[in-house]
C-alpha cells in the first residue's frame, strides 16, 4: 500500500491554503500576518537577536552532545537539529509558573526553562532516571512513552483550573504520537474540562523511520477542533511565528478559553537518535529541501537584512556557544558516578519491607567482596 | 462504633479522607449524581462539589493520566476503577507512570494516589467484570497494594492508602460489599499499619493464608477443620505488596504447614510467591511442601461454571488434608 507523504496531503506546507502560519519566509522576509502580528510587536531588534542566540546555543549545545556520545561519554542522544525554531519560540513565550510536559527532544525548550546544563546529560549519561528536579524548572523530565505526558499536562491543567490560578500545562510531542490513544484521551479530557493545556504538536515528518503520512492523512492540526479544541498550523521553522502562536494559544487559556493544538509543521534533520540512520529510509533530497528552511539561515538573513547581523553579534553568539558547550562537557565529564546502593534509592518514599531486604542481601553481597580482599592480603 | 457495610464503611472512610484534606480528589465513571455503579462514592459529589467528585469521560488511561498530572499540582487523586477487567487500558499509565515517577525524579515528585479497584467474582457477571488482576500490579516496583477483607479495614486501610505518598491500588473485594460489620469511625488511621497482616483465627496444625474475598471462607473453612479436629490459623494478609512475611513466617514456624487461597490464576501468582518466600525464610520448620488452592489458569469463565473456578470452603478443607498428608483428591498421584 502506497503511503501519502504529508506534502501530498491537502493543506500540506507551502501549498496554498495551507493556512499556515508565517511571519518570517525562509528568505528572511517579514511578512504582514495581520491576526499575529500584534502578539510579537514588542518583539524588537533586540529581542530577535536574544532568540537568535538561543537557536545557535542549543544547535551548539545538540552538536556537542552529539560529539560526547561519539566519543563514548554519553550511551545516546536525541538531536533536535532543525527543531529550534518550534521550540525556543513556544519556549520562550512562557511564564515561569506555566509547566511543561515533554518528550525526550525538548533540550531547547529545558533550555528556555533555566535547567542547568549538566541535568539534561544526566540521563543520556546513565547516570540517574531524569536529570532534574521537575518543581525548580517547572518542567517534567524528559518523557519517553510516547504521548503519555499529554495526559498529565491535561490532568495538571485540571489542578490549575480547581485551584483559580491562571497558570498553564504545556505539552510536547511528535507527529507520531498523535496516533497514540493517550493523546486522544488527553484531548477529549482537556476539552470537556475546558482545561488550560496547550497541545505543541512538533510535526518534524518522521517518527524514526516513519512518515508522518502513516499517522496521518490530513494535516495532523484539522484533528483538534473534532475534539472541539482550536487549532492552528504555524511554520515551526519560523521562531518568531512559533512565538506568536504560542502567545495566542497562552491568552486563551488564562483567560478561561481552554485548551489550544497548534501543530508546528518542521523537520527533524538528524536522525531520530544517535543510534539511528535515516540514510535507511528517506531520501536525501529532502533533507536538502528542508536545509533551505534551515530556522536559523532564515533568522540570520532577516537579521542581516535590517543591519542586525554585525560582526560583534556574531562573534559575541558564538562565544556564548562557545561557552555553554564548555559548561556541558565539564558538566557531563564531572559527573559522579553513582553508589551501588543508589539503585535502591527512591522507589518509594517510605521504608518497603520487601526493598529493604533485598538492599540489606545486597550489601552484605558487596560487603562479602571487601572481605575477602581484606582477609588474603590482595587490594 | 457502628454498624456499616462494607460499601458504606468505604465511603466514610473517602468522606473523612476528603474532610481531613482539601486536596484530595475523587476521579471516575459514573461517581457523581450515581455515586458508582457500587455506590460507593453515594452523596459524595452532592456533599464536596463536582471539582472533588470528577465524573470522568470513559477513558481509563485518560483518568489515571490526568490523576498523574493532578498529583504533579500537588492532588491526591483517588481513582475509581469501575472494574477489574476495565484496568487494562490504565496499565501502561499504572505501571511506567504511576509507579516510576518517584523513582524516577529522584524523589523530587510524589505520586499519592489511590487506585480502587473492585475485583474478584462470585457475582455471577458476564465477562470482564470478576477479575483478580492483583498479582500485575503486586510485580511492579514502586506501587503498594492492599486489599481489606472487613468494614474495618476498608475503613481505615482506605484512609490509609490515600495518605501515603506512595501510589496505592486498593483492591476491594466486590462480593463483600454487602457485609456488614462494626466500624470504629473515630479510629486514627495513623495509629495503625496498612502492611501488617492480621491473625484471624488462631491454630496450630496448618497456617492457611488468603486475603480480600477469601478471608471469610477460609474463616470458615478453620471452623469446619477444628470440627475435624484440625486446628487452622488463619492469616488475612492485608496488604500484597510488600507482604508482611514475618506474621506468615511465625506462624509457619509454629505450624509446618502452609495453605494459600487466592481467586486468582495459580501460576505465577500471589501463591507462588507466598510459597517460595516462605519456604526460603523457613524451611527446615515446613513438614510439608507448600499447597495453593486457587483459581485455575483460564480466563475468569462465565457465571454457571464460576464457582468450579473460584476456591470455596471444601477446596480449601482439601487443600489442608493435602497440607497435612491426610487422604484427599490428589492422594495416590506422583506430586
Amino acid at each position: 500500500m502506497a503511503l501519502k507523504n504529508i506534502e501530498s496531503v491537502p493543506g500540506g506546507p507551502g501549498e496554498p491554503g495551507s493556512g499556515l502560519i508565517q511571519l518570517i519566509t525562509a528568505d528572511g522576509v517579514r511578512v504582514p500576518e495581520p491576526a499575529y502580528d500584534a502578539l510579537v510587536a514588542d518583539i524588537d531588534g533586540a529581542a530577535l537577536q536574544g532568540l537568535y542566540e538561543d537557536m545557535v546555543v542549543v544547535r551548539r549545545i545538540d552538536s556537542e552532545a552529539t560529539a560526547l556520545q561519539r566519543q563514548g561519554e554519553l550511551a545516546l542522544w536525541p538531536p533536535l537539529l532543525g527543531q529550534e525554531a518550534a521550540q525556543i519560540g513556544s519556549g520562550r513565550a512562557l511564564r515561569s509558573d506555566d509547566f511543561v510536559f515533554s518528550s525526550y527532544r525538548e533540550n531547547a525548550v529545558a533550555y528556555c526553562r533555566g535547567v542547568d546544563l549538566t541535568d539534561i546529560l544526566r540521563v543520556w549519561r546513565g547516570n540517574a532516571s531524569s536529570g532534574w528536579d521537575p518543581f525548580a524548572i517547572n518542567m517534567a523530565t524528559p518523557q519517553v512513552i510516547i504521548g503519555a505526558q499529554t495526559l498529565h499536562a491535561t490532568g495538571y491543567a485540571m489542578g490549575v483550573l480547581n485551584d483559580g490560578d491562571d497558570a498553564v500545562a504545556v505539552t510536547y510531542f511528535g507527529d507520531g504520537a498523535t496516533s497514540q490513544g493517550d493523546v486522544n484521551e488527553a484531548m477529549v479530557f482537556a476539552a470537556s474540562f475546558q482545561a488550560p493545556v496547550i497541545f505543541f504538536c512538533q510535526n518534524n515528518h518522521w517518527a524514526i523511520s516513519e512518515p508522518v503520512g502513516l499517522q496521518a492523512h490530513v494535516p495532523i492540526a484539522n484533528r483538534a477542533p473534532g475534539f472541539g479544541i482550536p487549532s492552528v498550523r504555524v511554520d515551526g521553522n519560523d521562531v518568531l511565528a512559533c512565538l506568536a502562536v504560542t502567545r495566542q494559544a497562552l491568552a486563551r487559556a488564562r483567560s478561561g478559553g481552554g485548551p489550544t493544538f497548534i501543530e508546528a509543521v518542521t523537520y527533524r534533520m538528524g536522525p531520530h537518535t544517535t543510534a539511528d540512520d535515516p540514510t535507511r529510509y528517506r531520501d536525501a533530497n529532502e533533507l536538502e529541501d528542508w536545509a533551505a528552511k534551515d530556522p536559523l539561515k532564515r533568522l540570520e538573513a532577516h537579521l542581516d537584512s535590517r543591519g542586525l547581523f554585525d560582526e560583534a553579534f556574531t562573534a559575541a553568539v558564538k562565544a556564548k556557544a562557545d561557552a555553554v558547550a564548555a559548561e556541558l562537557r565539564a558538566g557531563c565529564l564531572g559527573m559522579p558516578e553513582p553508589a551501588p546502593s543508589d539503585v535502591f534509592k527512591h522507589v518509594y518514599s517510605t521504608p518497603n519491607s520487601w526493598l529493604d531486604r533485598q538492599q540489606d542481601h545486597y550489601e552484605r553481597y558487596l560487603s562479602s567482596f571487601a572481605d575477602s580482599a581484606s582477609s588474603d592480603g590482595s587490594s | 462504633m457502628s454498624t456499616l457495610t462494607f460499601g458504606r464503611a468505604i465511603n466514610a472512610g473517602l468522606r473523612r479522607a476528603m474532610d481531613n484534606d482539601p486536596k484530595v480528589i475523587l476521579m471516575g465513571e459514573d461517581i457523581g449524581k450515581l455515586g458508582g455503579v457500587f455506590r460507593i462514592t453515594d452523596g459524595l459529589q452532592k456533599d464536596f462539589g463536582a471539582h472533588r467528585v470528577l465524573d470522568t469521560p470513559l477513558a481509563e488511561a485518560g483518568i489515571m493520566g490526568t490523576a498523574v498530572g493532578m498529583a504533579y499540582r500537588g492532588y491526591r487523586p483517588v481513582v475509581e476503577i469501575q472494574f477489574d477487567g476495565f484496568i487494562y487500558p490504565a496499565f501502561d499509565q499504572i505501571v511506567c507512570q504511576v509507579a516510576k515517577i518517584h523513582y524516577r525524579t529522584q524523589g523530587a515528585v510524589k505520586m499519592p494516589i489511590t487506585i480502587r479497584v473492585p475485583f474478584g467474582g462470585g457475582i455471577g457477571s458476564p465477562e470482564h467484570h470478576s477479575e483478580s488482576p492483583e498479582a500485575y500490579f503486586t510485580h511492579t516496583s514502586g506501587l503498594r497494594v492492599i486489599s481489606p477483607s472487613n468494614p474495618q479495614d476498608a475503613y481505615t486501610m482506605i484512609q490509609q492508602a490515600i495518605s501515603s505518598d506512595d501510589p496505592v491500588l486498593y483492591f476491594e473485594p466486590k462480593r463483600r460489599y454487602h457485609v456488614k460489620g462494626e466500624v470504629d469511625e473515630g479510629s486514627d488511621p495513623a495509629a495503625s499499619s496498612m502492611e501488617k497482616a492480621r491473625v484471624v483465627t488462631e491454630g496450630s496444625d496448618v497456617t492457611l493464608v488468603t486475603y480480600g474475598p477469601l478471608v471469610p471462607t477460609a474463616r470458615d473453612a478453620a471452623v469446619a477443620a477444628g470440627d475435624d479436629g484440625v486446628s487452622v490459623e488463619v492469616i488475612d494478609l492485608r496488604s500484597l505488596a510488600p507482604i508482611d512475611f514475618e506474621t506468615v513466617e511465625a506462624s509457619v514456624r509454629k505450624t509446618g504447614r502452609l495453605v494459600i487461597t487466592h481467586e486468582a490464576a495459580q501460576s505465577g501468582g500471589l501463591g507462588a510467591e507466598i510459597a517460595a518466600s516462605i519456604t526460603e525464610r523457613c524451611f527446615y520448620h515446613l513438614e510439608h511442601a507448600p499447597v495453593r488452592v486457587t483459581g485455575f489458569d483460564i480466563p475468569y469463565p462465565y457465571s454457571k461454571l464460576e464457582f468450579h473456578h473460584l476456591p470455596d470452603l471444601d477446596r480449601i478443607l482439601d487443600g489442608v488434608d493435602r497440607v497435612l498428608g491426610r487422604p484427599n483428591s490428589l492422594s495416590g498421584l506422583e506430586r
